[in-house]
């Protein structure tokens, strides 16, 4: 509570997570270096400053009291979906599909803040449901409608990606509250029965095609399949030790698409081979490690929950982007964090890391307060 | 443990994060470990076949084409060469907004109306990868303007590379042909790459065509990165092409193109052929083509240019033009005469016709008293007449075709034709009628069905002058041997020779043209031959009714070295427009800087040299027509009007002709003539 010991409130810091974290972020700075053919324009200087900045802005969220976090939840969350509607509005009126709120300072897309604010508003809502309500409909009907809305929103927009991450995020807190296994089952076995028919009634044709050409890219290697291909051919054509810093055939001749947002672990992996890959993998591991530990020795079953939320957000993240690249998935909008390029990915993935050391913080104040 | 087993409390519910939280976490890991090995399995495993493929992507082969092997002249002047210069191509199916990127060009090189319907034809025509040529020859700043906005215009391609080039230009067009983009037909026939490589050029006719595969060399190529829209990065390796082999022909090149500037306005053909070897030294047909401006395809106005010229520019007279050679034969005529015992000194009463049954064949004058020699010199038809009456025409048609006339004569590059010695067995195999006695008389005096090629009588010019049985020959080095003896006397040579040496030097029909050499001499014989059967001399009128002027010649008389035929369409006389033509083309092969100065003169009268005539009526015709012209038909067409044009044979009415008209004599202040020269005299002699 007090200030009276800073220099103890730096050590506190966990540096053991955050200076690997500043190691990946300046790699993926180095990556949008080469891939803007040897400049720190337009790409690599700012990808640094948005970690510096989010950085900070990490610090200051883990600086917030647990109460805050409870208090601020559902009106976080209440704000989030009313700029879904907003955006929706907004991207009706002007014609064509939108994802963002111009703010004038910066671009705010309220579908990659709803990542982590879908995680605050159940950690939030299963911390006020009383135990014994666990294992029944109490238990799942208002979460179902707190995911519900958001998630539809954004897959409106239309934004699979995201939407799909919100969904993940809030399943995982959802099972991690301790809702009944069967449950899950059931609902697992609906999504297999139902997937067939959202993907003809509800994904658009673009859509469609990505999960097609996922399934089968070489079906059509110059059209749709192009990105899952060439991505492959520079991941694979990278080899163990990578092609070299600067000598990306596939990322400088313009051969990889995206190869600073979406596939610029394909950009890495051709120019620093397996070995990049590797240490990008072996981070995110870490990080995912200290999340989930944070959240096991939390506290409570809010901090908890939050902490696991969040870290299982960054992974989705990761997974789902490392998996599209390397042809495991299909062909989502989803950048991996701290090496692709984009300020809005990079909030979000910095606001989850700020929350789990809120989370982290709580727990060492609450032992030492005893 | 307290509590049934379904209560649920914050305890339980605390287990159950903690087992639960393990299996999120190793999910996370096992994950982890599933990307790692996709990760092995893509960049190792599968390492080569992605690199190989990151390879093709970034390189590109482009074949760079050869250069096209030199054609050159017996002094190793090149009559076809190649130049460097700056060509824009487009590949059709590379191209993503046909429209837009064709009028981006259009601006860029500040195409006209015409020009840009030009390319739009061949867009038109395109196929697939067939490359189109949009311009070439451009200065370096145009191209440069194409060259900045290639990244905005896919399917468009700016390179440097050579391109054929014909210094003489119209002089050349039908002996060498020309080249062009190769056509579908052409790729379906060979299917190389190197065809649809853009300015790759093919021959299309005459020697280019035939010797193409010689002439072709071996295509470089060149890797290039590239990036994934095509756009060129660097050079990585290149093969330099192997030049195709030069072919040397026993062509002057001098020569070649002095005889068709000096043919000027005229559409005639003129061969000269070295007396010593048969080599063809010149071999013209004029008005032609500028290959030069075939080489990107034939455009409309072209074409209509080409079409509409009642010229014929697209005949090549000298190989494939048959006239009656009229009193060209003369000569030869005199040695069948004398191998069937006609005495050389023997005279004829010309009274100014023959008595033929009950037709009385006119000739020209009344020229009295006419040995052999003197009836070449004057050209009498009624020496020839009577004595061809006399021998029979059966002897007359044998030799004829023993010196070449009606012969085809094995030459690479155009297809000839060769014309008709007609005898009985032939008039009944085509006519299904009996040779008559008139058909005999007619045809003594080379008209009637007579028809040759001026290539013919060069040939049959150089084997009477050199008295050895010359073949002609096209290529440098591969001079043909000369065939069986001919069977005459030098006796016999000598009378010939006597009086084509009096026809230009003596009182005769071509002493006008009479060379201006110190210690050279010509001997020669003017012919005139009726394009059709008139009541009237067909010296006047339209230019399509007059008769065809025609002159063989030989030089130095004392010792033959050159052999010539002129033939002028529609000339009129032998001796106006042929000798004149002869005498200069000559004068040339002795000493070329005077005849370079009568062609100079001449050529300011006639508006420049053929190359700036074409020029000049083809902006001529841009102005006129425009956009207008109808589309050139496919290449096949204009392939077969160019190598297969024929002049239409206007074959006279032959058994109605009651007179033949022949040779005016020279006039009267040419020399003092011992016989009465009672013919109208052309209006205008040569000098």
């Amino acid at each position: 509570m007090s200030r009276r010991i800073v220099p103890e409130a730096i050590s506190r810091e966990p540096w053991h997570v955050l200076v690997p974290l500043l190691a990946l972020n300046t790699f993926g700075s180095v990556v949008l270096y080469s891939a803007a053919g040897g400049h720190l324009q337009p790409w690599a200087l700012l990808h640094e400053l948005h970690f510096a900045v989010f950085l900070m802005m990490a610090f200051v969220i883990s600086r917030f009291p647990r109460d805050f976090f409870k208090q601020v939840a559902f009106p976080v969350f209440g704000t989030l979906v009313v700029l879904l509607i907003l955006v929706e509005v907004l991207g009706k009126v002007s014609g064509g599909s939108q994802r963002w709120l111009n703010l004038g300072f910066m671009q705010l897309q309220p579908s990659e803040l709803m990542k982590p604010g879908i995680v605050l508003a159940l950690a939030k809502f299963y911390d006020g449901l009383p135990p014994a309500l666990t294992k029944s409909w109490r238990a799942f009907l208002p979460a179902g409608a707190l995911v519900g809305v958001p998630a539809l929103l954004v897959m409106a927009q239309p934004d699979l990606g995201t939407g799909l991450a919100i969904t993940f995020g809030a399943a995982v807190v959802i099972f991690l509250a301790g809702l009944p296994l069967a449950w899950f089952i059931g609902i697992g076995a609906a999504v297999a029965v139902a997937v067939p028919v959202a993907f003809n009634l509800l994904l658009k044709p673009y859509q469609q095609a990505r999960v097609a050409i996922f399934l089968d890219p070489e079906s059509d290697p110059l059209g749709k399949g192009y990105h899952i291909t060439q991505s492959k051919i520079a991941i694979g054509s990278g080899g163990f030790w990578g092609k070299g810093f600067g000598n990306g055939s596939q990322s400088h001749l313009e051969y990889l698409p995206e190869a600073h947002t979406d596939f610029a672990f394909a950009t890495m992996a051709e120019e620093w081979g397996i070995l990049g890959g590797l240490f990008v993998l072996a981070v995110f591991l870490w990080v995912l490690r200290w999340g989930m530990g944070v959240s096991r020795r939390a506290p409570d079953r809010f901090s908890s929950l939050l902490a696991a939320g969040m870290t299982f957000t960054i992974f989705f993240y990761m997974a789902i982007n490392m998996m599209m690249v390397m042809g495991l998935a299909p062909v989502v909008g989803i950048p991996l964090p701290w090496i692709s390029h984009g300020g809005s990915s990079m909030m979000t993935n910095m606001i989850c890391i700020g929350t789990i050391m809120a989370v982290d913080r709580w727990s060492k104040h609450g032992r030492s307060l005893g | 443990m307290f509590g049934k087993p379904q209560h649920t409390s914050s305890g339980t519910l605390s287990n159950s994060f903690d087992r639960r939280s393990v299996l999120i976490g190793g999910l996370q890991t096992g994950l982890g470990v599933l990307l790692a090995a996709r990760l092995g399995w893509i960049g190792l495993v599968q390492n080569a076949k992605y690199e190989t493929l990151a390879e093709s992507n970034r390189v590109n082969l482009t074949l760079v084409p050869p250069r096209r092997g030199a054609i050159l002249d017996r002094n190793n002047t090149q009559l076809a060469s190649n130049r460097i210069e700056f060509r824009i191509d487009i590949i059709p199916e590379r191209l993503v907004d046909s429209d837009a990127t064709v009028a981006e060009l259009a601006r860029l090189l500040a195409f006209t109306p015409v020009q840009l319907q030009d390319l739009e034809d061949k867009l038109d025509k395109a196929h697939g990868y067939q490359p189109i040529e949009v311009t070439s020859g451009l200065d370096p700043e145009q191209y440069d303007k194409v060259l900045v906005r290639l990244p905005d215009m896919p399917g468009v391609i700016a390179q440097q590379g050579f391109t054929r080039w014909y210094p003489t230009g119209p002089s050349v067009g039908h002996l060498i042909g020309y080249v062009g983009p190769a056509s579908a037909k052409d790729y379906e026939a060979e299917h190389n790459p190197l065809l649809v490589t853009p300015g790759f050029k093919i021959g299309k006719d005459g020697l280019e065509k035939q010797f193409e595969q010689d002439l072709r060399g071996v295509p470089g190529a060149q890797r290039v990165e590239v990036t994934a829209s095509g756009r060129f990065v660097r050079d990585l390796e290149k093969r330099d092409d192997v030049p195709g082999k030069p072919i040397k022909l026993t062509i002057d090149a001098a020569l070649q193109d002095f005889a068709a500037r000096r043919i000027g306005l005229e559409s005639a053909a003129v061969v000269v052929i070295d007396c010593i070897t048969g080599a063809i030294l010149a071999v013209v047909s004029m008005p032609s083509f500028d290959p030069n401006t075939f080489a990107g395809g034939i455009s409309r106005l072209q074409w209509k240019m080409l079409n509409e010229d009642d010229h014929i520019p697209l005949l090549n007279k000298a190989l494939r033009g048959l006239y009656p050679p009229g009193s060209t034969m003369k000569p030869m005529a005199s040695l069948a005469l004398q191998s069937h015992g006609v005495e050389p000194d023997e005279r004829i009463n010309c009274p100014g016709g023959y008595q033929l049954g009950n037709r009385f064949f006119r000739c020209d004058a009344v020229h009295g008293a006419m040995d052999m020699r003197s009836a070449i010199e004057h050209s009498c038809n009624t020496y020839f007449w009577s004595m061809a009456h006399r021998v029979g025409y059966d002897a007359i048609a044998p030799v004829a075709k023993l010196l070449g006339l009606g012969q085809q004569f094995e030459l690479p590059g155009s297809s000839q034709r060769y014309g008709t010695v007609p005898d009985a067995a032939w008039k009944m195999r085509r006519y299904k009628q009996e040779w008559s006695a008139a058909d005999s008389l007619n045809a003594s005096i080379g008209q009637g069905y007579v028809s040759v090629s001026p290539l013919q009588l060069a040939v049959m010019t150089a084997r009477i002058a050199s008295g050895r049985n010359l073949i002609p020959s096209l290529i440098f080095g591969q001079e043909k041997l000369a065939g069986p003896a001919l069977p005459f006397t030098p006796e016999q040579f000598a009378v010939a020779h006597d009086g084509m040496f009096r026809v230009v030097n003596g009182s005769g029909t071509g002493v006008g043209s009479k060379l201006d050499l110190p210690g050279i001499q010509m001997a020669g014989k003017t012919g005139t031959a009726q394009v059709r059967a008139l009541t009237a001399r067909g010296t006047v009128g339209a230019w399509k009714t007059r008769d065809h002027a025609l002159f063989v010649c030989y030089a130095p008389t004392d010792a033959p070295r050159y052999a010539m035929s002129v033939v002028v369409e529609h000339g009129t006389f032998g001796a106006r427009a042929a000798a004149p033509i002869a005498r200069d083309v000559m004068t040339f092969l002795f000493e070329p800087e005077k005849a370079m100065a009568t062609l100079a003169a001449l050529e300011q009268g006639w508006g420049g040299t053929p190359s700036e005539r074409v020029a000049a009526k083809y902006s001529s015709y841009v102005n006129q027509y425009g956009t207008t012209a109808p589309k050139v038909s496919d290449d096949d067409t204009v392939d077969k009007a160019i190598g297969r044009a024929a002049n239409t044979e206007a074959p006279t009415d032959k058994s109605a002709a009651t007179s033949w008209p022949e040779e005016p004599s020279p006039a009267p202040e040419a020399a003092p003539s011992p016989e009465p020269s009672a013919s109208p005299a052309p209006s205008a002699m040569p000098q």
